[in-house]
C-alpha cells in the first residue's frame, strides 16, 4: 500500500448480534497487519474503548466505512443505526441480521409480551413471584436506572436507514470480506448503492459440489436424521430439504462441506422479493405426486415450512411478522 | 449523590453498562452492572424441529458457539433418549477441545497479557496486544495469530462451518476422520501443547516473578468469597464435554454433585427490573442479594471454579501446573478474581493435551457415527463446561420432536451477580475520599470484569493505538464535572 | 360501515378466466366484490403473488385454474395445487386464516359453478371479518 495514501476510517458496530461478524472480521488471521496497514479502526466496541459519546461528536460522513452487523431489536440499535448513518459516508449492512434479520428475527413470530413472559416469567428455573419485569426505566435509591426499550418487531438495517452495500452471510465468508475490503482500499469502482457485495448471483446449487442429476422427484420427504446421508448426492434428492436452490452462493457450502443441508444464510439470488416463496416453489416443483391427498402426505414432513423458508429473514419477507 | 457512567464496557459478547454510584464522601455507595439487550431464544426455538436446534443456538454466540452447539447436541441425543457411539463422542470432545484452545488462547493474549505483561499502570497507548508484541516480539503475535487458525482449521475441518458448526445430529455427529485427517490434528496438537506450555511460562516471566503483580492478585481489591462450580468427571477431575456438576463451597468443601437432569432442584435464576440479564443462584440456599459467602446463594462459575471445584486435571502436564497454582496462592480454594488468568492457562494445556490424547485415540477414525434412533421421549438437558462457565440447555419437545419449550442458563449469566459484586468491590477499593479518580483508576475497574472472560474475546485483534475510554463524573443534577478522557 | 371484503382473484385464460367471461355473458349474478387477475395457467400463479395480494389489503385470495388433467400447458395446474397446499401451510404458521385462501378448480363451462363460488367465498370473507395483514405491517412497534 502507498504510504501517502490517507488511511481508511473503519467502523465495524453490533446491534443485536452475537459476535459472530466481528469474529469473521478477526479471521482474516495473518492478514490482520495488512488490513490496519491501510485502515484504522476509529468506532469498534468490541475491541476499542470508543463511547457512543465520541461517535456523536465525529463530523458528519467522519467515517468512511462502518460495518454494521445485529439486527434491530431495540431503541439503542435504532438510535446507533441513525447515527452511524450520519457519520458514515459508506454504511454497509454487514451479514445476516443486518442484512435480512436473520436469527434473532426469528422473534417475529412472537411478541414482546410473549418473550418477556416466557424468558421472565415460565422460564423453569426461573423464580420470580412477584413477576418482576426489565423496565425501561427503573429508580433504585440511588437514582434512575435506565436500559434500551424492547420492540415487538425485529428489523433490518434497511428497514431503519439507508444502506449503502449489503454483505450477506452468517457471518460473511472472510475471504469475501477480504475480497471487498481489497477492492475499496484500491479505490475500485464500487457497484451502484443498493448492491449486494461479496457474494456472487447464482445460487448455491452451483456452488455445491454434491452429485446431481436432472432427476429430482420427490415422493417423500425425511427429517435429516431419518436417512442415512451418503456424504455425495444433492441433498433434495435424498430427500433432505436444503435451501440452496434458494440461496445465493458465496460462503464456498461450508456446511454442505460438514455434510449438513443449507440453511440460506447468504440470503436470497438477486431480484426475488420474498426470500421464503421461491423455496416454496423449488419445493412445489419436485414433489411428484398429482392427487391433493398425496400432495398433502408429502407436504405434511415438512414440520416447519415458516422457520425453514425463512430461518434468516423472516423480518424482510413479505408477511414479516406472525400476526396476533 | 454522584455518578459515574461507564457506557459501553468492552470486550463483553453483547452490550453492558456499569453505573457507580459515590456518596457525600466521595466513597462507592453502590454499582449497578446492567445488560441492556435481550434476544429471546428460550421463546423463537418454540416450534422449530428440534434437529435445527444445534444449529440455532450456536447464534447465541459467535465466539463461543461449539459450546452451545455441544450442550445442544446433548439435549438433543437426550430428547431422543439416545447416546452416541464412542467414535461420535470422541468426536465431539476433539472439536471442543480445538474449541477451548482457539477461545482460551484468543482471550489471554489479548486480555490478559496487555494489563500483566505490561502493567496495569502502563500508558494506555501501549496496554493491547501490540504494545505486547513490541515488549515480548513480532513472533509471539504471529504465534498467537497462527495457532489460534490452525485451532479454526480443526473446528472447519470436523464441523464444516468454521465458525457456526453443524456437526451434531441426533445421536451423532455427521462426519467422521480419515487416518490422514487425524495425522494432521495429532501434529497441530503436538504444537498446541508446546504453545500452551509457553504461554504459561509467559505468565511466568511477567506475572509470577513479578512481587508487584502477585501482591495485586493476592491482595487488590480483586476478591469474592463465593461458592464454585464446575464439570467434573467420575474421578472429580476437570472435564469440559461431559459429567456430573460439582459445587464446592467458599471452604472448598463439596456442596452437591448432580447430574444435567437434575439442575432445577440446585440452580434457580433471578430478575431484577434494572437489567435484561437474569442472575442464577443456588436454590437450596436461596437468593439472598449481592452478598458474599459461605451463605450466599450466589456463585461463580469460572476456570478458576472449575479448578477449585474439581480434584485435579485429568491430563499430566495440566496436573502439574494446577499443583504449582494452588500452592503458591496458598492452597485451595482460590478466591482471588485476577487468577482466573492464570487458571484459563492451565485449562489451555489440558485442552491441548486432551486434544492431542483423542486425535491418538484408537476410536477417533472408527466408522460408526451416529446412535439408532427410535420413538421420541421428548424431554433432554444438556450441560457442558463453556468457556466462561457451566452452560445448560433443557429442551421440551412433542413426540415428532417439534419443540414445545427451551430454557438456557447460559456460561457468563451465571457469573452476572458475582461480576456485578468484583466491579463494585474493586471501584469500592480504588475510588477513596480525596484520592482523585486517573485512568489508571478505570484500567484497574476493568480488569474486576475482565478476568471472567465475557462472552467475546478478540485474540488477533491489533489496536492501532491506545483504548479511549470516557469517565464522566456527574453531580446529583446530572452536571457534568468531571470528564476524564483516555484518548 | 359494513364491511366490505376485497378479493383478489387469480384465474388462468384457458379454463377459469373463460368459466368467469361465461358467467358474465350469460348474465348470472355474483357478489361484487372480487378483482380479477387473469394470468396464462395457474402454474404461473407464484406464491408471491398471493402473499403480495394480502400485505396489500386483499381480505381474500382465489386461485383458480383448469381441472387436473385439463390444463392446457400439462401439468401447470399441479405445479399450483403443490404451491397451494404448502403456502396454506405456511400462512397458518403465519397466523392467517386458512379459509382466507382458497383454490378452485373451474373449466371453461363452468360459468354457473363460478358464480357459486364468488358467492360463498365472499360470504365466508365477510364472516371472516377484515384481514388485520396490512395493518399490522405498516406499524413496526
Amino acid at each position: 500500500m502507498e504510504g501517502s495514501k490517507p488511511k481508511l476510517k473503519l467502523a465495524v458496530y453490533w446491534a443485536s448480534a452475537c459476535g459472530g461478524c466481528c469474529v469473521s472480521v478477526l479471521d482474516v488471521h495473518e492478514k490482520l497487519f495488512d488490513v490496519i496497514a491501510a485502515a484504522d479502526f476509529v468506532f469498534w466496541p468490541i475491541a476499542l474503548d470508543i463511547k457512543y459519546k465520541d461517535v456523536e461528536e465525529m463530523a458528519d460522513n467522519y467515517i468512511d466505512v462502518t460495518l454494521f452487523n445485529g439486527a434491530i431489536r431495540n431503541s439503542e440499535n435504532e438510535h446507533m443505526a441513525k447515527l452511524l448513518r450520519k457519520k458514515s459516508k459508506i454504511l454497509v449492512a454487514y451479514g445476516s441480521c443486518s442484512h435480512l434479520g436473520g436469527i434473532p428475527g426469528l422473534c417475529n413470530f412472537s411478541t414482546k409480551e410473549d418473550i418477556f413472559r416466557r424468558v421472565y416469567e415460565e422460564s423453569e428455573s426461573t423464580i420470580n413471584t412477584e413477576k418482576t419485569r426489565p423496565l425501561p426505566e427503573y429508580k433504585v435509591k440511588e437514582g434512575l436506572l435506565e436500559i434500551p426499550v424492547f420492540y415487538n418487531d425485529v428489523r433490518s438495517l434497511s428497514q431503519t436507514v439507508e444502506v449503502d452495500y449489503f454483505i450477506p452471510g452468517c457471518p460473511p465468508q472472510t475471504e469475501r470480506l477480504l475480497e471487498v475490503f481489497t477492492a475499496i482500499v484500491s479505490g475500485d469502482e464500487l457497484p451502484q448503492k443498493g448492491s449486494v457485495i461479496g457474494a456472487g448471483t447464482r445460487a448455491q446449487c452451483d456452488e455445491c459440489i454434491r452429485k446431481k442429476t436432472e432427476n429430482k422427484q420427490i415422493k417423500k420427504f425425511y427429517r435429516p436424521w431419518e436417512i442415512s446421508d451418503d456424504g455425495e448426492t444433492c441433498f433434495m434428492e435424498q430427500g433432505v430439504i436444503c435451501m440452496g436452490p434458494a440461496t445465493r452462493e458465496g460462503c464456498g457450502y461450508r456446511c454442505i462441506k460438514g455434510n449438513a443441508p443449507c440453511r440460506g444464510c447468504y440470503g436470497p439470488t438477486p431480484g426475488v422479493t420474498d426470500p421464503g416463496t421461491k423455496m416454496m416453489s423449488a419445493i412445489a416443483s419436485i414433489i411428484d405426486e398429482k392427487e391433493p391427498e398425496e400432495i398433502n402426505r408429502v407436504i405434511d414432513d415438512i414440520v416447519d415450512p415458516a422457520g425453514l423458508f425463512y430461518r434468516f429473514s423472516l423480518p424482510v419477507s413479505l408477511i414479516r411478522r406472525k400476526l396476533s | 449523590m454522584r455518578r459515574i457512567t461507564i457506557d459501553p464496557i468492552t470486550r463483553l459478547e453483547g452490550h453492558g453498562k456499569i453505573e457507580i454510584f459515590l456518596n457525600d464522601d466521595g466513597e462507592v455507595d453502590n454499582v449497578y452492572f446492567q445488560v441492556p439487550e435481550l434476544r429471546g431464544f428460550e421463546k423463537f426455538c418454540e416450534g422449530r424441529p428440534v434437529e435445527e436446534l444445534p444449529a440455532i443456538v450456536a447464534k447465541i454466540c459467535g465466539v463461543c458457539p461449539g459450546c452451545h452447539h455441544m450442550a445442544s447436541g446433548k439435549a438433543v441425543d437426550a430428547v431422543f433418549g439416545v447416546e452416541p457411539p464412542p467414535t461420535a463422542k470422541k468426536l465431539r470432545e476433539l472439536f471442543y477441545m480445538a474449541h477451548f484452545v482457539h477461545s482460551h488462547t484468543a482471550n489471554f493474549y489479548a486480555l490478559a497479557a496487555p494489563d500483566f505483561v505490561l502493567g496495569p499502570d502502563a500508558p494506555a497507548s501501549k496496554r493491547n496486544i501490540l504494545g505486547v508484541i513490541e515488549k515480548v516480539g513480532k513472533e509471539i503475535g504471529t504465534e498467537v495469530i497462527k495457532q489460534r487458525r490452525l485451532a479454526q482449521e480443526i473446528q472447519a475441518l470436523l464441523g464444516g462451518h468454521q465458525t457456526f458448526v453443524v456437526m451434531n445430529v441426533p445421536g451423532g455427529v455427521r462426519r467422521g476422520l480419515s487416518v490422514k485427517e487425524r495425522d494432521d490434528i495429532v501434529e497441530k496438537a503436538r504444537g498446541f501443547v508446546e504453545f500452551a506450555k509457553f504461554s504459561l511460562n509467559v505468565f511466568q516471566s511477567f506475572v509470577l516473578d513479578n512481587k508487584h503483580y502477585v501482591d495485586i492478585i493476592l491482595n487488590g481489591p480483586y476478591s469474592l468469597k463465593l461458592h464454585s462450580m464446575g464439570l467434573v468427571d467420575a474421578n472429580n477431575k476437570v472435564n469440559f464435554y461431559d459429567g456430573k456438576v460439582r459445587v464446592v463451597d467458599t471452604e472448598g468443601k463439596e456442596l452437591y454433585k448432580y447430574s444435567p437432569t437434575e439442575y432445577l432442584d440446585f440452580v434457580a435464576e433471578h430478575v431484577e427490573p434494572w437489567t435484561y440479564l437474569k442472575f442464577p443462584y443456588l436454590k437450596k440456599i436461596g437468593w439472598k442479594g449481592f452478598t458474599e459467602g459461605q451463605n450466599s446463594g450466589v456463585y461463580q462459575a469460572t476456570p478458576l471454579s472449575r479448578l477449585n471445584a474439581a480434584d485435579g486435571m485429568a491430563t499430566p502436564l495440566a496436573q502439574i501446573e494446577y499443583e504449582r497454582m494452588y500452592s503458591t496462592l496458598g492452597g485451595k480454594p482460590v478466591h482471588a478474581t485476577l487468577a482466573m488468568h492464570w487458571a484459563r492457562l492451565v485449562e489451555l494445556l489440558y485442552s491441548a493435551e486432551r486434544c492431542l490424547e483423542l486425535a491418538r485415540d484408537n476410536d477417533i477414525t472408527g466408522k460408526e457415527l451416529r446412535a439408532q434412533l427410535g420413538s421420541i421421549p421428548g424431554e433432554g438437558v444438556g450441560i457442558v463446561e463453556a468457556q466462561r462457565g457451566t452452560l445448560t440447555h433443557h429442551y421440551f419437545t412433542d413426540n415428532k420432536g417439534i419443540v414445545t419449550k427451551v430454557n438456557l442458563i447460559v456460561g457468563t449469566t451465571n457469573n452476572h451477580a458475582a461480576i456485578s459484586m468484583s466491579i463494585k468491590k474493586a471501584a469500592a477499593g480504588l475510588i477513596k475520599k480525596g484520592v482523585e479518580v486517573t485512568a489508571g483508576t478505570l484500567n484497574m475497574i476493568e480488569m474486576a470484569f475482565r478476568a471472567y472472560d465475557p462472552c467475546f474475546s478478540c485474540a488477533t485483534h491489533s489496536l492501532p493505538g491506545e483504548m479511549p475510554m470516557i469517565l464522566e463524573i456527574r453531580d446529583a443534577r446530572g452536571v457534568l464535572t468531571q470528564r476524564l478522557v483516555r484518548n | 360501515m359494513e364491511f366490505k371484503p376485497r378479493i383478489i382473484a387469480f384465474l388462468c385464460k384457458w379454463c377459469s378466466y373463460t368459466g368467469a367471461d361465461l358467467a358474465g355473458t350469460s348474465r348470472m349474478e355474483y357478489k361484487p366484490n372480487v378483482r380479477i387477475v387473469k394470468v396464462m395457467c395457474s402454474g404461473r400463479i407464484e406464491s408471491t403473488f398471493v402473499l403480495k395480494a394480502f400485505t396489500k389489503g386483499a381480505d381474500g385470495v382465489l386461485v383458480c385454474g383448469c381441472h387436473p388433467g385439463d390444463c392446457h400447458y400439462q401439468e401447470g395446474n399441479y405445479r399450483c395445487l403443490r404451491r397451494y397446499q404448502l403456502l396454506q401451510k405456511y400462512i397458518t404458521q403465519m397466523g392467517i386464516e386458512t379459509e382466507r385462501l382458497k383454490l378452485e378448480w373451474i373449466s371453461a363451462s363452468e360459468g354457473k359453478q363460478f358464480a357459486e363460488l364468488i358467492n360463498s367465498f365472499t360470504e365466508t370473507i365477510t364472516e371472516l371479518g377484515p384481514s388485520k395483514i396490512k395493518e399490522t405491517l405498516n406499524v413496526l412497534t
